[in-house]
Parts: structure tokens; sequence; C-alpha cells
């Protein structure tokens, strides 16, 4: 059992007694909803005439329906206005604060909490969506949960949960030029598979990791889910008291001095002790894309497709059906496969330093988004699309062909109005390339980093971003 | 006060196929709702269509499986999307038990919060079970989350399940709204201890 890491030290401070089951009542510091997974929860909450518990500590936002396009309201959609009516109904009457569309501070949920410095180190952290684990790059245990769970966190801010053993993902070198986060992460889900991680929560560290970015520690952490992590952290570090700093709910003055000792002090000891360690060498990951249907079925740009053969037995018939459904064979690579759609957002990378990666490459190219091919960019909040504004990211996007959208989920689940047709291929640089993900049951996805899907988009094809480095 | 779950038996219905997303076990499309209501009939639907576009038919479509309370599937079933929806897609669609593999813990813990009883088997007795099922779709499956058995016709499989979990099921604890409520004189009092919570002060 592990001992003495930051996901021990976190729990045992959270866990406030044992239930009868012998399952943990866990505090939970900070609930976070949106529009599609609450309204049942708030439902069973009036049906069981209980109330929220402590409604200071949950925040809402819209993401996932919202229209990127037009956000007049009411919505074209009449189902995205009453879902959209619901969660404001829903927040007035229980107190719950709503990052409103058009208030500068709506967003894809695991975007706008850390932006406005409401995810901090050493909090326990939920919300009814997998991608939950986004958090845990500041060193937060945050998971995702369901409906049913909502519920019980709105109406007591606890859950009743069982301890995760703790597993070190350790990544140590210097990445190459061209390779970015999501190429590390998507390289990790593939050695350790899409199940690999269930019962874990994963520890990401190692020199790789420590020189990282916050916002590439969170892509990272985001698909801790992909590969069954229910959630992935990394211990805070000065890079993550950097980010916080100065952040409208960071601690501020004497606080923050406090904060900073305490956080420094419930990162993994020296004296640690992990249930498993897997290590990876970063010069041995390239720029990834994804062939099959599922996160881990992803390569090396330069690699082939593997053989089932490569895979464990029990395995073979889910990558038939990836060959299959792809339109791929055992062999084949994938640059030069032609693509129709280019997403770049979600909250994978829908960050600033996603969209200055993205447009870094448009510019490098200098060419235009291929005609065959519809490309749009989605911020990942409205903060975002307003910094990229100011920088001019935008008119390098439309200038060249992109389309420039509001903020929002978007095309990464395709509930609101973005959707592949047929059996269109889209190269996304969201989290799922699950059969169906996009919109179009016949819908075919590509994950990657956003050069490659910038580079795409300018090819009309699957390419190696590193070739058209300057 | 929910009910204790102790056995379900019925008809089985087998889905075949490891890493089944909840995205395949209802599609984002269907969650434009503000209820649970009627999303039985849309379970698997994307992949039940794309089988009947190929000439082929889905288990929750086979006539031979209709009216299953067992589902039993394979590997990491309920991966991706924490959608509650997946697990409720299944239940209104008749499901009263699922059996497989391993599952996403997500999806296991909407399973737990919902009452629906979720075991795990090894790979060899998911596939032993789902071809009797095949051969045979009236056999009658028994679920006993009590003795930890899945029973097919004559033949017995161990299955498990954590025994946290098996408890909450056969005491009927497993919604545990209740006690969590019960628990709020400790829960404000452990607030109070949580630096952050406190503002540092």
């Amino acid at each position: 059992m592990s001992k003495a890491t930051l996901f021990d030290k976190v729990w045992d401070l959270h866990a406030v007694r044992a239930l009868s089951s012998g399952q943990t009542q866990l505090l939970i510091g900070l609930h976070l909803i949106h529009e599609v997974t609450s309204p049942q929860a708030f439902s069973m909450l009036r049906e069981r005439n209980l109330t929220v518990a402590f409604p200071e500590r949950t925040v809402a936002t819209v993401d996932h329906i919202v229209p990127t396009e037009d956000q007049s309201r009411p919505y074209a959609d009449d189902m995205a206005e009453e879902m959209m009516t619901a969660i404001e109904a829903n927040c007035r009457q229980f107190g719950i604060r709503l990052f409103q569309p058009g208030s500068g501070k709506q967003g894809v949920v695991h975007i706008v909490a850390p932006e406005q410095g409401l995810t901090q180190p050493g909090m326990t952290v939920a919300c009814g969506d997998s991608h939950t684990a986004t958090h845990g790059a500041f060193g937060a245990i945050a998971f995702g949960i369901g409906t049913s769970q909502v519920r019980d966190v709105l109406a007591t801010q606890t859950l009743s949960m069982g301890r995760m053993k703790v597993r070190k993902v350790q990544v140590d070198g210097k990445l190459t030029p061209g390779v970015a986060a999501k190429d590390v992460i998507l390289h990790v889900l593939r050695q350790l598979t899409a199940k690999g991680g269930v019962g874990f929560a994963y520890e990401f560290a190692g020199t790789t990791i420590a020189a990282m970015t916050m916002e590439e520690r969170m892509t990272v952490c985001n698909m801790a889910i992909e590969g069954g992590a229910r959630c992935g952290y990394i211990n805070p570090d000065d890079t993550t008291f950097a980010y916080l700093k100065g952040r409208e709910h960071a601690p501020k003055g004497a606080a923050w001095d406090k904060a900073v000792a305490w956080w420094r002090s419930i990162a993994s000891g020296a004296d640690a002790v992990y249930d498993d360690v897997k290590t990876f060498r970063a010069e041995d990951i390239q720029p990834y894309v994804t062939w099959g249907i599922s996160p881990d079925h992803g390569i090396g740009i330069s690699e082939a497709i593997p053989a089932k053969e490569s895979f464990a037995k029990d395995e073979w018939a889910t990558v038939e059906e990836a060959y299959q459904y792809m339109g791929v064979k055992p062999g084949q690579r994938l640059e030069g496969f032609p693509v129709d759609v280019v997403f770049i957002g979600s909250c994978t990378n829908g960050r600033m330093s996603d969209l200055r990666a993205a447009a870094a490459v448009v510019r490098s190219h200098g060419g235009k988004v291929a005609a065959t091919v519809k490309a749009i960019v989605v911020p990942g909040s409205e903060a975002v699309k307003v910094e990229a504004e100011k920088e001019g990211l935008d008119k390098v996007f439309s200038a060249a062909g992109f389309e420039w959208r509001e903020a929002g989920c978007s095309m990464c689940l395709a509930m609101n109005p973005d959707k592949l047709k047929g059996r269109q291929v889209s190269i996304s640089t969201s989290n799922r390339n699950f059969k169906g993900r996009q919109g179009s049951p016949e819908g075919r996805t590509i994950l990657s980093s956003p050069a490659m899907a910038a580079i795409a988009a300018l090819e009309g094809k699957v390419a190696d971003v590193r070739k058209f480095l300057k | 006060m929910p009910s204790q779950i102790k056995l379900l038996a019925g008809r089985a219905v087998p889905v075949r196929g490891n890493d089944i997303d909840t995205d395949r076990i209802i599609p984002a499309r269907f969650l434009r709702c503000v209820t649970f209501d009627g999303l039985g009939e849309h379970a698997f639907e994307d992949d039940r269509r794309g089988l009947k576009a190929q000439g082929k038919t889905h288990p929750f479509d086979e006539a031979r499986f209709a009216g299953a309370a067992v589902l039993v599937v394979n590997s990491n079933f309920g991966c991706g999307s924490s959608r509650e929806h997946a697990p409720q897609a299944i239940a209104k669609w008749g499901i009263k038990a699922i059996v497989g593999v391993s599952f996403s813990e997500i999806f296991y813990g909407n399973c737990v919060a919902m009452g629906l009883p979720i075991l795990r088997v090894t790979v060899a007795d998911s596939e032993a079970i789902q071809a009797l099922v095949e051969a045979d779709p009236r056999v009658e499956v028994a679920v006993d989350v009590e003795a930890l058995q899945v029973r097919v016709g004559a033949k017995l499989f161990a299955a498990q399940m954590a025994d946290g979990i098996r408890k909450q099921f056969v005491t009927g604890a497993w919604d545990a709204t209740g006690e969590l409520i019960d628990g709020l004189p400790q829960v404000k009092a452990k607030a109070a201890t949580v630096p952050y919570l406190r503002a540092f002060a």
C-alpha cells in the first residue's frame, strides 16, 4: 500500500469517517458542475427534500451544449435552451455561483476553474465529468463522478469512496522539437493501455514533467482517465505557485505565504512508497497520432500501425474492429492520410499555449487550410478567447481559413451543432477517438497535439509537423 | 430506506468486446435532456444501427435475448465519459445486474449509487458465461451478490466484488446519501481543520 505520497496525505486529510460499508466518507473541497450531468441531481434533491450543504463550495459553468457560433438567447436548439434554463434556475434556487456566457468567466469547466485560481494544491475536487482529472495538475486529488454522486456532494459535500492505489508514472529527459505534452500522454497511454490504470491514481513525475508549464501538465493529467486511472496528479512546485499567484481565488497576503508552505508540505516526500512505478524516456516520444478507436491506439507519426499480434489475445477482436472502423490496415503509416475536419480545442488542448502552438505552425507554414478541409478553433474559455485576440491569434487563424469560435466543448463530444458527417475523418486535439464520438455514428477521429492538427489542416492530410518547423 | 439487493435471477444477454465506452452505450446526442426518462430504448443505439446496416443484429435487438435481466460483458466496460446516462440506459432497458471482467471506476461507482449490482469474473469465465447464454438463451442466470457467485443453469462461477461494496448491496446501504447526511456534524468539524477551507487562517 502506498505511503507518504501526495495522494495519501490529501486523502487522509479529507477522510471524514469510515461508513458502515467500509467505504470512506470523503470531504470534497471544490465541487464543479455543468449543464449536462447536474439537472437530474437537482431533481433528486427536490424529490428527497434536501438542500445544498455548502453552496459556496460548488461552482457552475456551462460548456457542453453551448453553441460556439450564435450564442444569442434563446438558443436555436430548444433542448439546449431548456438545459441552460435548468442550470440557471437550479443555481439561483440553491445559491450557487454560475459563470454565464458573456461574464468573461465562462468556458470549459476544467479550463475556467484553474484560470480563476479555484483549483489549488491539496484540494479534493469532484465534478460530474470524467476529465476532472485535469485539476490534478495542481497537486489536487480530482476525479469524475456520476449524477447520483453529484447529488451526494450537493447534499453533503462528501462522497462514499474507496481508496485507490498509487502508480508513479515517471518520464525523464528532454522532449525533442515538435513533441508536445499531448504526445507524452498518448505515448504513456499506449504503453499502459486504456484499462491499465483501473484502481490506480497516477502520479506523473520525472524531469520531463517537472519542466512542463501548468498548461502542459493539465494536458497530461486530463487524459489519465483514458488510461483507466480515475485521477492523475503532479506534485506542486514553484511552477504551480507562480501560475496561481494573483489569480482571483488564490490566497492573498499573509495567507499566500501560509498556503505555499502548506502546499509544499503535501507533495510526495522522499519517503513516499508507491504501489507501482513505470518509467519512460522523453527521447523515445515522437509526435503522436491515433489510428484506432481507443486513446491507447496511438503511434509515433513515423511508425506503422501495429499488427494485432502485438496486443494481448483478448484485445484482438477490438483491434480488428478498430482497423475496420477506421479503414486502415496493419503496417500502414498514417502520414498522408486525408482528413476532412480539424478541431482545435477542448479541455485537453483548448488553452493559450495550445492556440499559440497551432498558430505558430500556421505562420511557419505560410499556407491556407486545404480546400477539402473544414477547420475550427474553439478557445477553451472566454478568457482564453480574449487573450488570444489580444495577441492577434484569431487573425492568424482566420486569414488562413480556420473558423474562430466562441468558448465551449464543441466537437470534442458533439453535443452542440458542431458534428462530423458520415464517415468523415477528423484530426482533433480532444481526448477520445471512440466510435461515433464526434457526432456521426460512422465518423472517424484521429487524436493529436495542436501543432499536428494545424499542420494537417494546412496540408489536407496527416503530416509530420517536424518537417515544417523552421 | 433503499432495499437490500442479494440475489437477482433471470435470462441474460451477452455483449462481447473490450473497452466498450459510454459513448457507445449512450451516444452524446441523448444527453440533451434534463431527466433520465426514455433512455432505455437508445441503449447501444449506434452500435445497433451500425450492425443492422451490415445485415447483422446487436444482442439488444435479438428476439432470443429480449427481456434479459443480466448483462454479461468483457474487459474495461463503461470506460470514457462519466455520464450516468449510460448505466441508466442499461437499467431502463431492463438490466438488473452486470457481470464482466473489469469496469471503468466511474461507471462502477454509478452502478453502485443506482443500486445496480456489478460483479467481476475472470476473462475465461466471462467468455464461458457468454458462450453458455448464446448456446441457450433461455438458461437462468442467477447473480448471487451475497455469496459472490454467478450460476448459469447448473454451472457455478466465482465472482468478485469489493467487500465494502458487497456489504452496501446486501445491507441496503448502496444508496449512501442517508448515511452521508447523518455524518454532516463530523463533516463540518472536519472542514474546520482543512487549511484551505479556513482561508489558511
